[in-house]
């Protein structure tokens, strides 16, 4: 199983890059697991697409996105399905929905939506709704089970305040650092749907999560936060296996948290720098070990990407895409027990942080 | 170090210390160029200079005998050929415009999509591509090389070797050090730059210098340095030159990837647009290349037209107006989907275009024009 497992990091790591194919998934057979419950899916998250005026929209945003499903519709073999991570739009406006709804209807295979709190908060998720679905629901896939949350809720009494405008609600929670602002969460109505939900589903069944904020608390000013998180948490831990894949962040990360394996996306809008660790209480998150490199600032997609995933006997791979990058994959280490990226497990192949004078 | 040369810069004399380095192969690097690096096992001594002159422009080294190296990399045009996409045997057409070689001596990679990694291994590949020089195999050469008279004595002299002795590995020395020679400094633009003279540039060129590194970003790409500028980062970029070409879903990405592996890539890439188109990522296979090619120098462009990988722009303005509009000759043209990031509309006024053109005609090093 060791050797077979560490096979399988080669092949999925270095095997990928120097494919004859895009990206080509090999498939290694071990442990007697029957292929069909071996599948991909591609991932785009944090679109941020902003309206100037008119059909005028921010260039830069528009380029990250259009390149995601142009890559993303040239992987060899098709995967079986898309998620889109949230924040499709800068604003929630209509215009940006709509915009960023034409975009991906380029992308080639169904798409599931997460919504993000820049897509939210104009009008409470109602156009959203009304083009794209429910804004929680979960499906079965060979033999897996996923759940998408809308994580990024708050207190009613913060959302139904006194605002002069609704674009004033969306301002200020698309702000960082405001000391005005209100953390993100999953609220009672969707814990109690969560906790039915997982009723039904048998304890030896993979469950993999979508949200768009973290289900576990990172920084509280930049809300990579969900305040009830734990809640969450508490309802995957009597699977064998569950994972949580969030947006937001812009940015890679992973964790692990009991039975829970998390990733984080990369946006294709801009990257975020990873935050301080928020110490309200002792907390037991990874320090950032492995820094990206530094953006090259000429390059608008640098530290923006996209992600390519596997399931593999209920595990996910992240195989992360990355413009004028160097690709990444995090993949499940059975052994270890937690995630770890395949090219930077130790500290003599991680990237070396730069000097400056 | 770094510190003084800004400080001094303008009558920082490169060329003085370019020569301190560089005195142990006999060429000292002229105005804004830095030493030619020069592999430990390929010295440049004179002799070997003239005997890859000579291979150089050997017509007997193509199946027809027609054509030479030169053919392509004509010194009375450049070391380039003035046309669009290059003509080999039989005046059958390749996909790529000829780069020139001058200055070759500094890039980090051949060929446009950077599949060889020196002179040496470069120069083997266009005497067996059956569009430029229609070879088999190297046998041809070396029969002639082994048993020409001249060449007998100049392999002697050079690498010691007679007969059998003389194999590919001499001829491709040979043929990069007589490459290693053709360096093109000491351009209006240098004089203007690193040696402080300010009646080298006209007024025009140096305005087109300010846009060249302000507005027009063209030095983000392009580099000029401190104390030197070569005039290219050595990367790959997808700058939306021929996109129309580009496989346009995953069934026509897969032929022509099919098509790399099934020929190699030198052929694959010469024989077929389409296949051409896929840039760097025929040899790197990783998506950020596809579409993306090195950029080249800029040193003496006035004399290397049409431009760009395939030659499809015939004038420096079309280039600028090109750039001006973030990747497409018309602002109405649609932008290609997988553009590299740097590569943006500028907003340039016509003068400021003009202005910029002018700047790239001062980048021409005297010894290369045609009288």
């Amino acid at each position: 199983m060791n050797m077979n497992r560490r096979a399988f990091l080669k092949t999925t790591g270095a095997g990928l890059m120097a494919s004859a194919f895009p990206l080509s998934l090999v498939k290694i057979a071990f442990g007697g697991q029957a292929p069909a419950q071996d599948f991909t899916f591609g991932y785009i998250s944090d679109a941020h697409l902003q309206q100037i005026q008119g059909n005028e929209f921010v260039r830069n945003w528009d380029m990250g996105l259009i390149r995601a499903v142009r890559e993303a519709n040239l992987l060899t073999p098709r995967p079986d399905f898309f998620m889109f991570g949230g924040d499709l739009a800068q604003l929630g406006k209509k215009e940006e929905l709509d915009h960023g709804l034409q975009i991906m209807s380029n992308l080639r295979g169904k798409v599931h939506y997460v919504i993000g709190e820049h897509d939210y908060y104009l009008d409470l998720g109602e156009y959203w709704q009304s083009k794209i679905g429910p804004l929680w629901y979960s499906f079965d896939h060979k033999g897996v089970h996923f759940v998408t949350l809308n994580s990024i809720l708050t207190y009613d009494s913060w959302i139904h305040k006194k605002w002069p405008s609704p674009m004033d609600r969306m301002l200020a929670m698309a702000r960082l650092d405001n000391p005005n602002g209100s953390p993100f969460m999953v609220g009672e109505e969707q814990l109690t749907w969560l906790k039915k939900d997982l009723e039904k589903v048998n304890r030896s069944t993979p469950v993999v999560l979508f949200s768009h904020s973290p289900i576990q608390k990172i920084f509280k000013p930049w809300n990579f936060w969900t305040e009830d998180a734990e809640r969450v948490q508490a309802l995957l831990k009597p699977f064998e296996k569950a994972t949580v894949i969030y947006g937001h962040v812009h940015q890679i990360e992973y964790n692990q948290i009991g039975n829970i394996t998390f990733h984080a996306v990369m946006a294709t809008a801009w990257p975020w720098p990873y935050p301080e660790s928020y110490s309200q209480t002792a907390s037991c998150l990874p320090k950032l070990t492995v820094p990206m490199n530094r953006a090259d600032p000429f390059f608008e997609r640098d530290a923006t990407g996209w992600q390519f995933i596997d399931v593999r006997k209920g595990k996910v791979g992240m195989h992360y895409q990355l413009p004028d990058n160097k690709n990444r994959s995090v993949v499940f280490n059975s052994k270890a027990g937690k995630p770890q990226d395949v090219n930077y497990q130790d500290y003599g192949s991680r990237i070396p942080p730069q000097t400056h004078y | 170090m770094k510190t003084t040369a800004r400080y001094f810069k303008g009558t920082f004399r490169t060329g003085i210390i370019a020569a301190t380095f560089a005195a142990c192969v006999a060429f000292a690097a002229p105005v804004g160029l830095p030493p030619v690096p020069v592999p430990t096992d390929n010295l440049i001594t004179p002799e070997k200079v003239k005997l890859g002159d000579k291979l150089f422009h050997d017509t007997r080294f193509s199946s027809t005998e027609e054509v030479s190296c030169a053919t392509c990399h004509d010194r009375k045009k450049g070391f380039a050929d003035s046309l669009p996409v290059s003509e080999g045997i039989k005046s059958l057409k390749g996909t790529r415009n000829a780069p020139t070689v001058i200055n070759s001596a500094y890039l980090r990679t051949q060929f446009w999509d950077g599949r060889e990694p020196t002179l040496e291994s470069q120069s083997a590949q266009p005497f067996l591509n059956p569009v430029e020089m229609g070879l088999k195999d190297h046998e041809p050469i070396l029969k002639i090389v082994r048993t020409d008279p001249e060449y007998a004595e100049l392999f002697k002299n050079v690498f010691g070797k007679t007969g059998d002795q003389i194999t590919m590995v001499e001829v491709q020395k040979a043929l990069a050090t007589f490459q290693r020679t053709l360096i093109g400094g000491n351009s209006p633009f240098d004089r203007y730059y690193f040696e402080g003279e300010k009646e080298a540039m006209s007024p025009a060129a140096i305005r087109g210098l300010d846009i060249y590194i302000g507005q027009g970003r063209c030095v983000s790409c392009h580099l000029i340095e401190q104390t030197q500028a070569l005039f290219t980062d050595n990367r790959f970029h997808m700058i939306g030159v021929s996109a129309n070409q580009m496989p346009q879903d995953l069934d026509e990405l897969l032929a022509a990837v099919e098509d790399v592996k099934k020929k190699g890539t030198d052929i694959a890439v010469l024989s077929n647009p389409k296949t051409s188109s896929l840039g760097r990522y025929a040899v790197t296979r990783d998506l950020t290349d596809i579409g993306a090619f090195k950029t080249p120098t800029l040193r003496n462009i006035e004399l290397t037209a049409p431009y760009m990988h395939d030659g499809s722009h015939k004038t420096l303005e079309e280039v600028v107006r090109f750039y001006n509009n973030g990747g497409r000759l018309n602002e109405t043209d649609p932008l290609p989907e997988l553009l590299s990031g740097g590569i943006r509309p500028l907003n340039l006024t016509e003068k400021q275009q003009a202005d910029l053109v002018e700047f790239l005609k001062a980048l021409t090093s005297p010894q290369f024009v045609q009288k």
